[in-house]
């Protein structure tokens, strides 16, 4: 057996895990709609945890009586499937044409540069975690962002840059 | 069971009561592409505040897109029997002193004043503008879109005031099935998804088969610049919903699923609000208004992924998988969803449907040019002065469109490049500006009318910019299925950055062509056979700003040199953490199912 398959000692104690699974069973029970899949699954597990949990896979699996391949070929090909908890909020701005033609780059190096990434990914704190967008749907707004699913639209760099240091007072404030 | 016609009479009196009652009638625009973002919540709450503290009775309705994005926040004050007001870019700042003079002291504020209409009594409109003649809304000619921004997407019974399932009454009532299928026939009706094949064709193949059949409606619409199908779905799902019941009459098809992205939640929200609505009014379900025809709708949503907007690939997504396309023959109206006979139509295409059937097909087909009958609706975006979503017959030029609706390019600048039909869809020059708005004419000028998207650049644009986008953009939504797309995609964005930053290789231009070559001979899908598209078309109109980027190392606009980002990645995405967490001899089983 290659060494990376190893079993690591996970250092989540016990009854958080329990808590996730019934999340995770919740989750996967109670879809609205009456199409049930391995994508519907997965993503119902998404919104109600905003991750997908290793424990996620075989509960999905089972659920849909597919194979444990299937689900994570299923998960790995969208990119709105993480799989570590996420940061506390959401930034994503959009670099599709429409917004690149008027200052994508701009607003989108200005956020990078307020949040300290370099691309994708959650900032040191895991106070945001930043996004890509390949269309955000309201074009006539370009340059658009979006902050835990909220839109602002003709975005300048400027502005930008205060979006991310409110959300970042807020974040401060909550913890007071 | 509830009869067409008491749905209607309720449906006229509740219409009558907020059109010629005694309190006005607000509507904001509160849809994705422009409400959200820019204020229109704040908008909505300073409106509620102001007319509560001011104690002034009124209806409010959130209604969806009336096409003029660029005025949003849009405001539309009907007083009953005296006129309408439409105000935009309505702050929550304005707000208070809009409703203060609009509906206490009864007068008509010019500013923000887009235009009003005479709606019965008012004699004192002279010297304001007539909304109905701004250029934006008298050059239109609103079909699908017949209804959005004039009627509450969350109430069935303003939309069958409207006219809403006239046509569907009429075909279940005096047409057979096959007379419907002959009627959107004759009506010319193409498909607006990219393809433009006839609709009338293509529901004609699904009269054979077994039931259960499925009818599919496509609201992926990944492609950035276009939101006309999500606009729909917001502003009036009805028609939609209707469209696909229609189709499954003349189909006879049991099941249908409207097919969102996830996250996309203003479509997904309304639309599943409206289907509920639906099958309370006995519009959906077995036994539709008495008759023996049944149909059943869903919404089901896809991850993120543009390849879903394929048509088999979509129907891998409906099925949960990964959404990669299918070899095709067998067709989907042998062979589709969960191997059903199935037909998939775009939102576009399926919601011109009602107005085919309540008007005639002679009436569709008199609007328009050749063989492309009815209208084509338009996003507009970019460098542009007003943009928006348009309705405008087909037959208009590219020209009237960018110039008389969209206002020009802003600020002085010139138009120097325009990107239609989505990013796979190649860019035009400033010379194609008459080019009439004609699926054939657009695809023998190297272009598709698509989905409807025109992006506007200005001659601040570098072609070789604009182009690293669109590649990008192809090589970050390239499923991996086939590998020409897969890789192609990756080679020709490695090239285009190469060229960007000024270090291109001999012979470079010639390998991004033999590339484009393979890519088309040997992908499955339209991902990967127009995936040079953008490249071999920038190239072909822009041949100076290749040379100056290629061979003299200098960007013409500077565009190119300022920083660029996209995201690095490529399906399957490499931080799904498969081997830390489950043993590779579980993860190579391949088939084997629990039971």
């Amino acid at each position: 057996m290659p060494s990376d398959v190893t079993p690591k000692i996970d250092p989540t104690p016990n009854s958080e895990k329990q808590d996730i699974v019934d999340r995770i069973n919740k989750a996967v029970k109670n879809q609205n709609r009456p199409t049930v899949t391995v994508l519907s699954s997965l993503l119902s597990i998404e919104d109600e945890l905003g991750y997908i949990p290793k424990e996620a896979i075989s509960i999905v699996s089972e659920y849909n009586k597919s194979t444990i391949n299937e689900v994570w070929g299923v998960a790995s090909f969208y990119p709105n499937f993480r799989f570590d908890p996420p940061a506390k909020n959401t930034v994503e701005v959009c670099w599709g044409p429409s917004c690149h033609l008027v200052g994508a780059t701009d607003v989108i190096k200005s956020v990078l540069d307020e949040l300290e990434l370099d691309g994708e990914g959650d900032t040191a704190d895991k106070m945001a975690t930043f996004k890509f967008n390949t269309c955000l749907g309201a074009c006539p707004q370009a340059p658009v962002m979006s902050i835990n699913h909220r839109m602002y639209g003709k975005v300048s760099a400027k502005q930008a840059k205060t979006y991310i240091s409110a959300l970042r007072e807020d974040v401060k404030g909550a913890h007071k | 069971m509830s009869s067409y016609e008491a749905l209607k009479t309720l449906a006229d009196s509740r219409w009558a009561e907020l059109t010629e009652g005694s309190v006005p009638w607000i509507k904001i625009g509160m849809s994705m592409c422009c409400g959200q973002a820019s204020g229109a919540y704040e908008t909505l709450d300073a409106i509620k505040e102001a007319l509560s503290s001011d104690r002034i009775e009124a209806n409010i309705s959130e209604v969806g897109c009336l096409g003029i994005c660029y005025a949003s926040p849009v405001v539309d004050i009907l007083v009953p029997n005296q006129h309408r007001a439409v105000y935009g870019n309505v702050t929550a700042d304005l707000v208070a002193d809009l409703i203060d003079k609009c509906l206490n002291q009864g007068k008509i504020p010019k500013k923000n004043l887009l235009g009003v209409v005479n709606v019965g009594g008012n004699n004192k409109l002279n010297g304001l503008p007539e909304f109905n003649e701004l250029p934006q809304i008298k050059l239109q000619n609103r079909i699908a879109l017949r209804n959005a921004g004039h009627i509450d997407p969350k109430d069935i019974y303003q939309y069958i005031a409207q006219g809403g399932y006239t046509g569907f009454n009429r075909a279940l009532t005096e047409l057979k099935p096959e007379d419907v299928i002959e009627e959107v026939k004759s009506s010319g009706l193409r498909g607006r998804g990219g393809a433009a094949f006839p609709t009338g064709v293509k529901w004609s193949f699904m009269t054979r088969g077994e039931k259960p059949k499925y009818i599919l409606c496509n609201c992926e619409e990944g492609d950035p610049g276009a939101f006309n199908d999500k606009s729909i779905l917001e502003s009036d799902p009805y028609t939609t919903i209707e469209g696909m019941t229609i189709a499954a009459y003349a189909t006879g098809s049991t099941n249908g699923i409207i097919f969102i992205r996830h996250g996309h939640d203003g479509p997904i929200n309304t639309t599943e609000d409206a289907i509920k609505q639906v099958y309370e009014a006995g519009l959906l379900g077995k036994n539709i208004l008495g008759s023996d025809f049944s149909f059943d709708l869903e919404v089901s949503l896809t991850g993120e992924s543009y390849v879903a907007g394929e048509e088999t690939a979509l129907m891998e997504a409906v099925e949960g998988k990964r959404s990669m396309p299918r070899a095709r023959p067998p067709f989907p109206a042998a062979y589709g969803v969960w191997g059903r006979p199935s037909t998939i139509n775009n939102v576009k295409s399926l919601s011109y449907a009602p107005s085919i059937l309540e008007h005639g097909s002679e009436w569709f087909s008199s609007i328009g040019v050749n063989k492309s009958t009815g209208t084509a609706i338009i996003c507009l975006s970019g460098n542009i002065k007003y943009p928006g979503l348009y309705e405008v017959p087909m037959g208009l030029t590219i020209g009237d469109v960018i110039d008389s609706i969209g206002g020009g390019v802003p600020k002085g600048r010139k138009l120097k490049m325009l990107q239609t039909g989505g990013p796979l869809g190649g860019v035009l020059s400033s010379d194609s500006l008459g080019i009439t708005l004609d699926f054939d004419e657009m695809r023998d000028a190297g272009a598709i009318l698509g989905s409807g998207g025109i992006i506007v650049a200005d001659d601040r644009t570098c072609a070789v910019d604009l182009t690293r986008i669109l590649v990008a953009f192809c090589q970050f939504e390239s499923c991996g299925k086939c590998f020409p797309c897969r890789l192609g995609t990756t080679n020709l964005l490695e090239i285009v950055e190469r060229m960007a930053s000024n270090k291109a290789k001999l012979g470079d231009v010639q390998l991004m062509k033999q590339i484009g070559q393979t890519m088309q001979a040997g992908s499955l899908c339209g991902h990967g056979q127009l995936g040079f598209n953008p490249i071999d078309s920038a190239m072909k109109h822009f041949q100076e700003d290749w040379s100056a980027c290629v061979d003299e190392g200098k960007c013409l606009t500077g565009s190119c040199n300022k920083p660029y980002f996209t995201p690095i990645n490529t399906r399957p995405f490499a931080d799904a953490p498969i081997k830390n967490t489950v043993p590779i001899h579980i993860a190579n089983q391949v088939g084997e199912k629990h039971e």
